[in-house]
């Protein structure tokens, strides 16, 4: 009994290492293809100096950062100022426990599960800590005891808080179809009743957009608007907190990428094959089904940057209209058609 | 605005599609060090003191280059030339001291017009970077061609593709 | 003592120990962070309790969303140490008999109550779980929770009614 717990802990410990690792290379190479993709889109090339193709250029930046000096700023308060890229680092990384990366390994006669913590609350978990995800920013932004900064981290709050709603609903529709929170089975369903982008278009679209704008990205980043608000909620930060935040930010992209993969892309389903029966071992099959989960999230997270540097940023006001007269009205819309659809066909 | 048109959808897929055109296009970028863009054969670079072919100095320091500069960037002083000195200046006038202030200067060219002895031309380099003030005013000897006939690599690498002597 | 003990009480020491720094700290942003803390504490009861779907509601309803707003308020406000205004020395006793009185109260009426055969469900209950919740809500309590709907619709219209008002239309803006 003592020693089946004491595997299970190691083999979490494990899987969690590897997860917060992978998120971290992920988040630091994003940074890498967020300025590949911007001098692509317009006709540069990018960092190509460090490493062949600028391969090593993540490094050099965290380097840089780390040899920066720090300054806390003497009017702040101290521990906050510590504490807020701190929150935001945390809740970043926390997201990824529920998400089921693949099948099972086989490993040492046993089935590894590759995912944390298959909770029956998986989705709203997610929908917790991203919720949670506002502290960084309002923490560090009030701490700095700078006006830019707190009216950044009010901006970016009041927009998180708003498009968590829209959010929220306009997944109820696809909750309605699957009938689980866990995010094994809404994968699950995906893989044997198709992908759940078919039955949701409506929902994905606005499940999207509210995802752009939880992590703070063009064009909904206007808490770093840095015309109207010079650098936004970090701007008293320097060295490695600085650094922090911008890589929070990375791999909130990254994990809702993987978000959207698992809710409406089929997570790490192959699309029109029955990978089942190619009769090659489990273990091969979860690589493979990892390796086509992270195709759909590197997918996403691109066009985020695509998006990015196609899209000027909304004026504060057009934001939340567009959170609350739009994409509130259409999530509901969406959720009442899908209610209405399901009780028509059960009947 | 029509409704369609109020929730942005359709013209950021525009937009998009503008941009990501752009992804597949040939990248302008020149990879500078490496690589240089091929100048017009009128560029006006950093100036240069001309030799003749026996490594003596043109500059008989007539002060034309001095008046014709709109930017006021030259400055000279005449000294005459000694016995001896003959395998160094041309003529038996030469400058003594002769200075640019390059972050004065326009790069005209005015200068390379008004001269008469064809001592002065603006060369193909350019870009020169300093930690001071001081050091864009550029000396004589910084303005110097090599000697033809001690260094002759040098000089024709400082001529350029611009050789008039 | 197994490891849910070892939690309970930590837990339990948590959320004592951050709802008496909400009320004694100073700076009223501090206050705010330390009620988070507690939620937190509670949140974790809830999860020792196996009631999930409770313990992640209460973070996002509270912890994420309502407290984000007493933080907007508190951190527009700028309250400071200088700008605290001079409380009344009635004002503080009438606070104090009135949280004595709610103690009473809370003593009175748990004293009584039947809580041995009642052990909490630790690690086994299900009742906390989002199917049997939502089975008990739209069936046992029905009505209650209708009710409740409609009062937040209502406030939600006032809301808007509010925010709509402005005293000079014309510079209402689209």
């Amino acid at each position: 009994m003592l020693l089946t717990i004491f595997w299970l802990v190691i083999e979490k410990l494990l899987l969690i290492g590897l997860i917060v690792s992978l998120s971290m290379v992920v988040a630091m190479y994003a940074t890498y293809a967020e300025r590949k993709v911007a001098a692509f889109l317009q006709d540069r090339i990018g960092p190509n100096r460090a490493g062949i193709f600028g391969l090593l250029q993540p490094l050099a930046d965290g380097g840089k950062l780390f040899f920066k000096e720090e300054i806390i700023p003497l009017a702040s308060s101290k521990f906050l100022f510590i504490l807020g890229p701190c929150l935001a680092m945390i809740t970043a990384l926390l997201t990824s426990a529920v998400i089921p990366w693949s099948t099972p390994l086989h490993l040492f006669g046993q089935d590894v599960p590759l995912q944390v913590a298959d909770i029956n609350i998986g989705i709203l978990f997610i929908f917790g800590v991203v919720s949670l995800g506002v502290y960084g920013i309002m923490i560090g932004g009030w701490a700095s005891n700078n006006k830019f900064s707190l009216l950044a981290a009010v901006r970016g709050a009041s927009q998180m808080v708003s498009y968590e709603l829209p959010m929220g609903l306009a997944l109820l529709g696809l909750l309605l179809l699957v009938g689980d929170l866990r995010m094994s089975v809404i994968v699950q369903n995906q893989i044997e009743h198709g992908w759940h982008i078919i039955y949701q278009p409506l929902g994905f679209i606005v499940f999207f957009i509210c995802a752009l704008a939880e992590c703070n990205r063009t064009p909904f980043d206007l808490a770093e608007a840095e015309n109207e608000l010079n650098f936004g909620y970090h701007q008293e930060y320097s060295s490695m907190k600085l650094g922090f935040y911008l890589f929070a930010e990375y791999i909130n992209m990254f994990i809702s990428g993987v978000v959207m993969s698992c809710l409406f892309f089929g997570g790490y389903d192959i699309p029109f094959v029955n990978e089942a029966s190619w009769g090659i071992s489990q273990n091969a099959l979860a690589i493979i089904g990892f390796l086509v989960m992270l195709t759909k999230a590197f997918f996403f997270v691109f066009v985020f940057m695509w998006i990015r540097w196609t899209i000027p940023r909304f004026r504060y006001d057009q934001l939340m209209n567009l959170g609350w007269k739009k994409l509130v009205p259409l999530a509901l819309f969406n959720m009442i058609v899908t209610a209405a659809v399901i009780l028509w066909l059960k009947k | 605005m029509t409704w369609l048109e109020s929730i942005y959808l359709w013209n950021i897929g525009k937009g998009m599609l503008i941009t990501i055109k752009h992804f597949f296009k040939k990248k302008a970028t020149i990879q500078y060090p490496e690589q240089k863009r091929t100048f017009s054969q009128v560029f006006r670079g950093l100036h240069v003191l001309n030799r003749d072919e026996e490594g003596r100095e043109r500059c008989t320091a007539c002060g034309l280059c001095a008046v014709a500069c709109p930017a006021e960037a030259i400055t000279m002083e005449a000294a005459e030339r000694q016995k001896g000195e003959e395998n160094l200046y041309r003529e038996e006038k030469y400058a003594a001291k002769y200075e640019i202030n390059m972050l004065r200067c326009i790069f005209c060219g005015y200068c390379e017009e008004a001269c008469p002895k064809d001592a002065i031309y603006l060369s193909q380099t350019f870009a020169p970077a300093n930690y001071g003030r001081q050091g864009f005013i550029y000396k004589k000897d910084d303005l110097l061609i090599p000697d033809p006939v001690k260094d002759p690599e040098g000089y024709k690498k400082a001529l350029g593709e611009r050789a008039k002597a | 003592m197994n490891i849910t003990h070892v939690l309970f009480w930590f837990l339990s020491v948590l959320a004592l120990f951050s709802a008496l720094m909400v009320i004694t700290s100073r700076n009223p942003v501090h206050s705010v962070l330390w009620l988070i803390v507690t939620f937190f504490a509670i949140s974790g009861h809830y999860i020792l309790l196996n009631a999930q779907f409770l313990a992640i509601v209460n973070i996002i309803v509270y912890a994420g969303a309502i407290m984000v707003l007493f933080l907007f308020v508190i951190m527009l406000m700028n309250l400071n140490k200088s700008t605290e205004p001079k409380k009344n020395r009635w004002l503080q006793w009438a606070g104090a008999i009135a949280g004595l009185c709610l103690l009473l109260v809370l003593v009175a009426a748990l004293k009584d109550t039947e809580i041995k055969g009642q052990a909490a469900q630790v690690n086994e209950g299900e009742i906390g779980l989002i199917k049997n919740l939502g089975k008990e809500l739209f069936s046992t309590y029905v009505v209650p929770f209708e009710i409740s709907s409609i009062l937040f619709l209502s406030a939600m219209v006032g809301a808007v009614v509010i925010g709509k008002a402005s005293p000079n239309p014309s510079e209402g803006r689209a």
